[in-house]
């Protein structure tokens, strides 16, 4: 027998191993199998009921007739805003944290409490939503109560995503500016900033998904049952995607049965598509950059 | 100044990492125009000592320096010294090439850019500030079809060749280099070398090297330095053919290191 024929105990491992292999192949088709099913039945049961007159038309019949306009509009508000208020914040606070702070007592405290933060569940940022902006700061139940709410609650995912990409940034390209008399500025500037673009701009989109989805932050905060017109600025009420699918699956009475899975629908294509706009701009980015 | 003043000078130089001492009373006097090779045993100091010539050693928050450093005739130290103006005047390049992500020609004129006071000076000025930097490392025939390619492509040789060229345009003093050659197979050392050979004269190098050869081939003088302290300063061929001390003939005879 040749010295490089496989032993008995060959055998054995080459079996475990197939065995091994099998069980984890197992589990991750456990996991995409959910996300088919939820997709398929949703569109199953929500494709008849999707038509132009169900996205750009108002609710009628207390809402078991007519389309969904406001919700979806509100709910572009409620994103766009919290957008505007979460990233400048998020971003210039992960540059601080990444290209600034010392390695000290404070700076560890601050990256945990932003972990924390993330932790918090979101019918808590509602409460405090409600405490701080709707009436401390007498905004009102309005988008933009909301929208801040909806803001507190992402930042800390934006900032952890945009440290993230920063931080990708080999420390070799710092190191060379800082070596030719660059200041910080100038080396997050030039070099920093324009390489981890890709990286900053997924995580924002990304957030985008989560904020469309959210519902507790939105409800005590600016979210309305029911609003016959559409909103006009960021101290109007408005109705929202998320809400409106819970109110009609549990709070009306007479709601066509494929109403529900219209919203969740639409809902889940709005942000499946935020998704792959984001996947693909980061495709695009890459594809740019080289190093 | 006089015309022989020292390029460099420390005097009774001590640092210290934390509670560790890394150099001990280092009087040390570079002379100007030639290269001066830094030698010795791994963890002996001369890393140390070179990032002490541009203060990299003071991002990290528990280095702490005492003595004094001058470089032409000026205390780099000094209150109201400018860190951007020391390392604008004295320039560092590092064992691996870190070139920018940028186009070659970017890369070149990077620091010229962040240091220019007025107006954006005009294309002609920068391809003339390009060609002259690439010519002066011996890179220009090579790149000079390709100055739009990011410089990353390329070859470690041609990169760690642009990461000197990208220093010129500043009109550095001196040049620090901490194992340039240590990442490059010995062709492209030998040329890298040779480029080195091109810039003396022109530039004071001080240069830390492992390569024995390295330091005999391409240096004036040479340093040798052992568990933080300087031991002997000299003529490289001298220091090579009849050191002084007992511990640098060791070193240099290869019973260790």
């Amino acid at each position: 027998m040749s010295q490089f024929t496989a032993t008995p105990r060959n055998h054995r491992q080459h079996r475990r191993q197939s065995v091994v292999k099998a069980i984890f192949l197992l589990m991750t088709v456990l996991l995409i199998v959910p996300v088919l099913l939820i997709l398929t039945f949703l569109i199953v049961k929500g494709a008849p009921v999707l038509s132009f007159e169900f996205l750009f038309a108002m609710p009628e019949n207390g809402m078991t007739a007519g389309g969904i306009l406001p919700a979806l509009v509100g709910t572009v508000w409620l994103v766009t805003v919290a957008l505007l208020a979460s990233v400048p914040v998020g971003v210039a606070a992960a540059i601080y944290l990444s290209e600034y702070a010392p390695d000290n007592w404070l700076t560890r405290a601050i990256n945990l409490a932003i972990i924390n933060l993330a932790g918090v569940p979101s019918i808590v940022h509602a409460l405090f939503g409600v405490g701080a902006f709707v009436l401390f700061f007498k905004f009102g139940t309005s988008i933009l109560a909301a929208s801040l709410t909806l803001a507190i609650m992402t930042l800390p995912v934006v900032i952890v995503s945009t440290l993230e990409a920063l931080r990708s940034v080999p420390q070799a390209f710092r190191e060379a500016c800082w070596n030719m008399g660059a200041t910080r500025w100038q080396t997050i500037r030039k070099v920093v900033l324009p390489n981890s673009v890709s990286g900053i701009l997924t995580g924002v989109i990304l957030e985008v998904s989560r904020t469309a989805g959210e519902t507790a932050p939105i409800m005590f905060t600016g979210a309305a049952f029911f609003l016959p017109f559409l909103p006009q600025g960021v101290l109007d009420q408005t109705m929202a995607l998320s809400l409106h699918l819970f109110v009609i699956s549990t709070q009306v009475p007479g709601v066509p049965e494929g109403f529900p899975y219209g919203v969740a629908l639409v809902l889940i294509s709005l942000v499946l598509l935020m998704n792959a706009i984001s996947i693909g701009f980061r495709t695009w980015l890459r594809g740019r950059k080289k190093w | 100044m006089a015309k022989d003043a020292p390029a460099i000078r420390t005097e009774r130089l001590n640092l210290y990492y934390g509670e560790f001492q890394a150099l001990f009373d280092v009087d040390l006097a570079v002379k100007p125009g030639i290269i001066t090779a830094l030698i010795g045993p791994s963890g002996c100091g001369k890393t140390t000592l070179l990032r002490c010539v541009n203060r990299i050693n003071e991002r990290l928050g528990y280095v702490r320096t005492t003595g004094r450093i001058e470089v032409m005739g000026e205390d780099i130290y000094a209150p109201g010294v400018e860190l951007a103006q020391v390392r604008k005047h004295i320039g560092m390049v590092f064992q691996r090439p870190n070139p920018l992500p940028l186009p070659i020609r970017d890369n070149i004129l990077f620091g010229h850019r962040i240091h220019r006071e007025g107006p954006r000076v005009r294309r002609a000025e920068e391809d003339r500030i390009v060609e002259s930097a690439l010519r002066e490392v011996l890179l220009w025939d090579t790149v000079k079809d390709r100055l739009d390619r990011k410089a990353t492509s390329l070859s470690l040789e041609e990169q760690q060749k642009l990461c000197i060229a990208r220093l010129l345009p500043l009109k550095p003093k001196v040049l620090l280099m901490d194992e340039p050659c240590s990442a490059l197979d010995p062709k492209a050392t030998q040329t890298v070398e040779e480029m080195l050979w091109e810039l003396r004269g022109a530039y004071t190098i001080l240069i830390v090297t492992h390569n024995m050869a390295q330091a005999r081939r391409a240096s004036d003088e040479c340093v040798f330095m052992l568990m933080g302290k300087l031991i002997e300063h000299g003529p490289t061929d001298d220091m090579f053919v009849t050191p002084r001390d007992s511990r640098t003939a060791d070193y240099i005879e290869g019973r260790y290191g």
